[in-house]
């Protein structure tokens, strides 16, 4: 049992500056959950205080239903595998991760059974000898999580372990760190700043902002139905294309105005949830794998409409086009065999069934 | 630039050519300028310890020969070396030093690795003051307080005692030691800390366990500082210290050696070269080390 | 540590949240006091032995000879008004000026001239210029005193060899005033070179190349790149240097004892000569003080050189 519940909790420094301000989270045992955020978002300072390292300003920390406010680190029984790994350098593989188990004293031979079955499943028996200096980054990450494992913790903290990685590395050690996961099974917290590590890994993704939690729900919901504007733009690459838009009512049916005098018909089973915003002014949202080549014309709610493109980015399986629309511009993903080019107009469909509709004032989707 | 190059067109190939040539006709004579330069540096730094080594090795008599070539001995002896060693006090004063050294070295490490510890990492009311401050009290000489300290010893009873010495070596080598280890210490990446921290570590395994080892390099530079100045110091021994049998080797050599008029050259470079040996030694076999602790001061902040 | 016993076995619920004065601040505020023991010593030696001596000399240096009177200044405007202390002032200036420009001069050649030898020679050579540094200074000041000795001065054996009459090297003044720099100058050069090969090693090659495809010849390259990268260096080193020489004591006291006719002596040996030797410890406290608002000039430049580079390396 150690599920991690956070609740209204706060964290403030001295001079008042909040850097997290008053979030709830409820973690289940055997989850593996991911706050993501810009730097600054107050993601890392939440681990930190179910690390123990960062105290709490108010609400309340519990782990396995132990509230852990005024515990040490020593006794919260978690394990932290940080970004620059942190292993000690005067000590060898093999110490690095019996420290802990060192310090408390267990007894010789079950320290040796735990360092060399978490050795096994990180692949690194050879190493356990040689010193940190001596060990790759990959190494020194798979040292860093075998340190957390040996320590058999109730949660596993993870601060943007890959950061320091090269991207071949890194894209190597997710699937890594999934796997470990898979096996060990512990709970675990894990941090970073990438949307794409956060959507690969997560059971539940967090994505925080200005200390606060936009919106917490396993990855293709976040990708699908964000809540916010800000999780809309933050989640996905190429980012989702805002597009200022007027919502009018024209006899029954809602239409988007456009800037380029391109109107838009809004899907009708969505004229109930629009239905209050008619009349203002709202931001439109759609990815861009939703705005294409004209295809599937056949389907409802598809629009076309004629844009010219700045920039073509071929990205072999696909091609970015990048169009300007007075005031914005809007990024499309087309079919590497689809003729584009610069400057000369072409055709690009929007799939409204996949459509946002984006409350400026509140930054909420409606 | 560019117009140059393109002025000398037909003749780029062999200006290019001509010039390489130029280069490294320049570099050797700069080579050649500045072996002379050592050279002559070399002679001006190491004469005089060359010197105090031809003295030690010659006899009274060939000393006081008018006559001969000073920088050259003929006849080459060890008893300057063998009559200090058997009589007289200078075995005492160096074992005095050896005393006072080994004992100053230790109280200065306990002390300013606690101090830069609690300073560098457990910031408290009133820390960074404190580092200012220890820094500052670095560069008070020992000019300016030997005369109070010597109604200080005199008033605890420890005048003429060498442990006054061990007393007072620290006001010089504990606060440069305390603010280089501050510097190393503060060098440890923060998460170290805090691993140590999750894996149970209290704060004195921290410093003994971490901290320590991690910073060794730093430790031991520190430690040659404290040893180098206990070993030098002057003025102390000289001011507070003045029957024969308690003298440390920095003022018992010319103490005992000079009777009135009466300078005994041979014995007084023997014995000095014998109480340079221990730094010279060190500074061999930890030149790095050596070097790093005593310069620290100026480029660690 | 005793907080154990607050740990509440797993998967029972904390009943009530638990008193805002907790656990982990009551662990904050032991670990500050902890902090403060640690320091403690530290500031025993500072306080007991720095800072109460300078008090303790402030007010010495303000009673009568046989300490039975305050006298306000009186030791200070005596000491003023003598000519030989006014001498003492001006030796002690000339003494530490002439040696550091001197050191930092010798310093910087030497620096560059290593910095130029190729990497696998240099340490050899570093080694051997840094043996007056690390003779301890009364030691090698024998070494000195021997080499000036007015009978058998080996120095003079050299000098009469080319055609030169000997100098009367610590007899007469103008000539023990030089004398007393040159050991200074031997012995500290070195620590100037180490320092500005620190420095020049630090200077970024890219610099230098990028001077060079700009057209900077040697010369340009040493005054536009060398010397601005290095200047923080060279004031702290100077600076530090100043405070060093100018409350030297060691070599003075033994090649000249201050003679002759007083016109070597600087503020460390004439203050233990009339301190100590003459046992009169409050004036001798007077002249040590006049130095202290020269070094505390110089220490709060030497700081803030320091902090400055601390943060350019931090940044």
């Amino acid at each position: 049992m150690a599920q991690v519940s956070i609740r209204n909790v706060v964290k403030a420094y001295e001079g008042g500056v909040q850097a997290v301000k008053g979030i709830d989270l409820e973690i289940a045992d055997h989850e593996f959950v991911v706050l993501v955020g810009p730097s600054g978002c107050g993601k890392s300072t939440t681990l930190r205080m179910v690390a123990g390292l960062e105290e709490i300003t108010s609400g309340e920390i519990a782990i396995g239903g132990t509230v852990v406010n005024d515990i040490p680190p020593r006794d919260r029984d978690i394990a932290m595998v940080f970004q620059n790994y942190a292993l000690y350098p005067h000590m060898s593989v093999f110490e690095n991760m019996a420290f802990g188990l060192t310090l408390r004293k267990f007894p010789k031979d079950e320290i040796k059974r735990r360092v060399d079955n978490a050795a096994r499943i990180l692949d690194i028996t050879p190493l356990l000898e040689r010193k940190p200096k001596a060990l790759s980054g990959g190494q020194r990450q798979r040292v860093a999580m075998g340190r957390a494992i040996v320590r058999d913790p109730k949660v596993f903290l993870f601060d943007e372990p890959l950061s320091n990685l090269d991207a071949k590395l890194r894209v190597q050690m997710r699937t890594e760190i999934k796997k470990v996961h898979q096996t060990v099974k512990t709970t675990t917290v894990y941090v970073t700043h990438d949307q794409v590590e956060a959507m690969t890994l997560a059971d539940r993704v967090v994505v925080m902002n200005h200390g606060i939690i936009e919106q917490v729900g396993p990855p293709q919901e976040l990708y699908h139905r964000p809540a916010t504007r800000f999780v809309a733009g933050f989640i996905g690459s190429p980012a989702m294309n805002f597009i200022p838009a007027r919502v009018e009512n024209g006899s029954g049916a809602l239409r988007l105005n456009l800037p380029n005098g391109i109107v838009l018909p809004v899907p009708a089973d969505r004229t109930a949830r629009y239905g209050a915003a008619a009349g203002k002014e709202m931001i439109f949202g759609i990815r861009p794998e939703h705005l294409t080549e004209p295809k599937n014309l056949d389907r409802d709610n598809i629009a076309t409409f004629e844009l010219t493109p700045e920039v073509i980015e071929p990205m072999g399986m696909e091609t970015l086009v990048h169009l300007w629309l007075q005031g914005a511009e809007v990024c499309s993903r087309i079919d590497p065999t689809t003729p584009a080019e610069p400057g000369r107009p072409m055709q690009v469909a929007a799939d409204l069934n996949h459509m946002h509709l984006i409350d400026p004032q509140s930054g909420r989707v409606l | 630039m560019s117009g140059a190059s393109i002025a000398g067109g037909e003749n780029a190939a062999l200006g290019l050519y001509h010039k390489a040539g130029s280069i490294k006709r320049e570099r050797r004579w700069a080579l050649i300028g500045a072996y002379i330069a050592l050279a002559v540096f070399v002679v001006f730094f190491m004469f005089p310890p060359f010197h105090m080594l031809i003295t030690s090795l010659k006899s009274s008599a060939e000393i006081a020969d008018l006559q001969g070539n000073p920088w050259i001995v003929r006849s080459p002896t060890l008893e300057n070396y063998r009559d200090l060693l058997t009589n007289g006090n200078y075995v005492l004063h160096f074992r005095n030093s050896v005393i006072v050294t080994i004992a100053v070295v230790a109280i200065t490490m306990v002390i300013s690795t606690l101090a830069a510890f609690a300073l560098a990492r457990m910031r408290f009311w009133g820390s960074a003051a404190l580092a200012t401050g220890v820094f500052l009290t670095y560069l008070v000489p020992e000019t300016l307080l030997f005369i109070p300290l010597f109604q200080i010893i005199g008033g605890m009873g420890l005048y003429n005692n060498l442990l006054a010495m061990i007393l007072i070596y620290p006001t010089l080598t504990v606060p440069f030691c305390t603010w280089i280890m501050i510097g190393y210490f503060a060098s440890i990446p923060k998460e170290l800390d805090e691993a140590a921290l999750i894996d149970g570590a209290n704060h004195f395994q921290m410093l003994w366990k971490i901290f320590i080892p991690v910073a060794l390099p730093g430790i031991l530079a520190a430690t040659i500082f404290a040893f180098t100045v206990s070993w030098a110091q002057f003025l102390y021994p000289m001011a507070f210290l003045v029957s024969s049998e308690n003298m440390v080797l920095t003022v018992g050599i010319v103490s005992d050696l000079i009777r009135g008029d009466t300078f005994q050259w041979g014995k007084i470079m023997a014995g000095a070269l014998m109480a340079a040996a221990p730094p010279l030694l060190v500074y061999a076999f930890l030149m790095d080390y050596y070097i790093a602790g005593l310069t620290a001061g100026a480029t660690k902040g | 540590m005793a907080d154990g016993n607050v740990v509440t076995a797993p998967g029972v619920p904390a009943a009530v949240a638990p008193p805002r004065t907790g656990t982990l601040q009551k662990i904050a505020r032991r670990k500050s006091t902890l902090a403060f023991v640690m320091t403690l010593p530290l500031l025993v030696v500072i306080g007991g032995l720095v800072a109460y001596p300078f008090f303790y000399a402030l007010y010495l240096s303000m009673l009568n000879k046989r300490m039975t009177r305050f006298i306000g200044l009186e030791n200070y405007t005596f000491l003023l008004s003598r000519e030989t202390f006014q001498g003492v002032i001006w030796q002690s200036v000339l003494f530490a000026v002439g040696a550091v420009i001197a050191k930092a001069l010798i310093g910087f050649i030497l620096a560059h001239v290593l910095h130029a030898l190729p990497a696998k020679g240099q340490r050899k050579w570093r080694g051997m210029l840094l043996v007056p540094w690390v003779i301890p200074p009364a030691i090698s000041t024998l070494a000195w005193w021997w080499l000036f000795d007015p009978s058998y001065s080996a120095l003079n054996w050299v000098i009469t060899a080319i055609g030169v009459p000997p100098v009367a090297w610590l007899g007469e003044p103008s000539w023990a005033r030089f004398s007393v720099i040159l050991v200074n100058v031997w012995y500290g050069a070195p620590f100037f070179m180490i320092m500005y090969l620190a420095a020049l090693k630090s200077v970024p090659d890219q610099l230098y190349e990028a001077a060079a495809i700009d057209g900077a010849t040697g010369w340009q390259k040493l005054i536009h790149v060398t010397v601005p990268m290095m200047k923080n260096i060279i004031a702290i080193t100077v600076l530090f240097s100043l405070i060093v020489t100018f409350a030297n004591f060691d070599i003075v006291r033994i090649l000249t004892n201050g003679g002759p006719q007083d016109k070597t002596h600087i503020f460390g040996t004439y203050a233990f000569q009339v301190g100590i030797q003459s046992g009169d410890l409050p004036l001798g406290s007077a002249v040590s003080l006049f130095m202290f608002p020269i070094l505390a000039i110089f220490a709060v430049f030497v700081l803030r050189g320091v902090t400055r580079r601390s943060r350019e390396m931090a940044g």
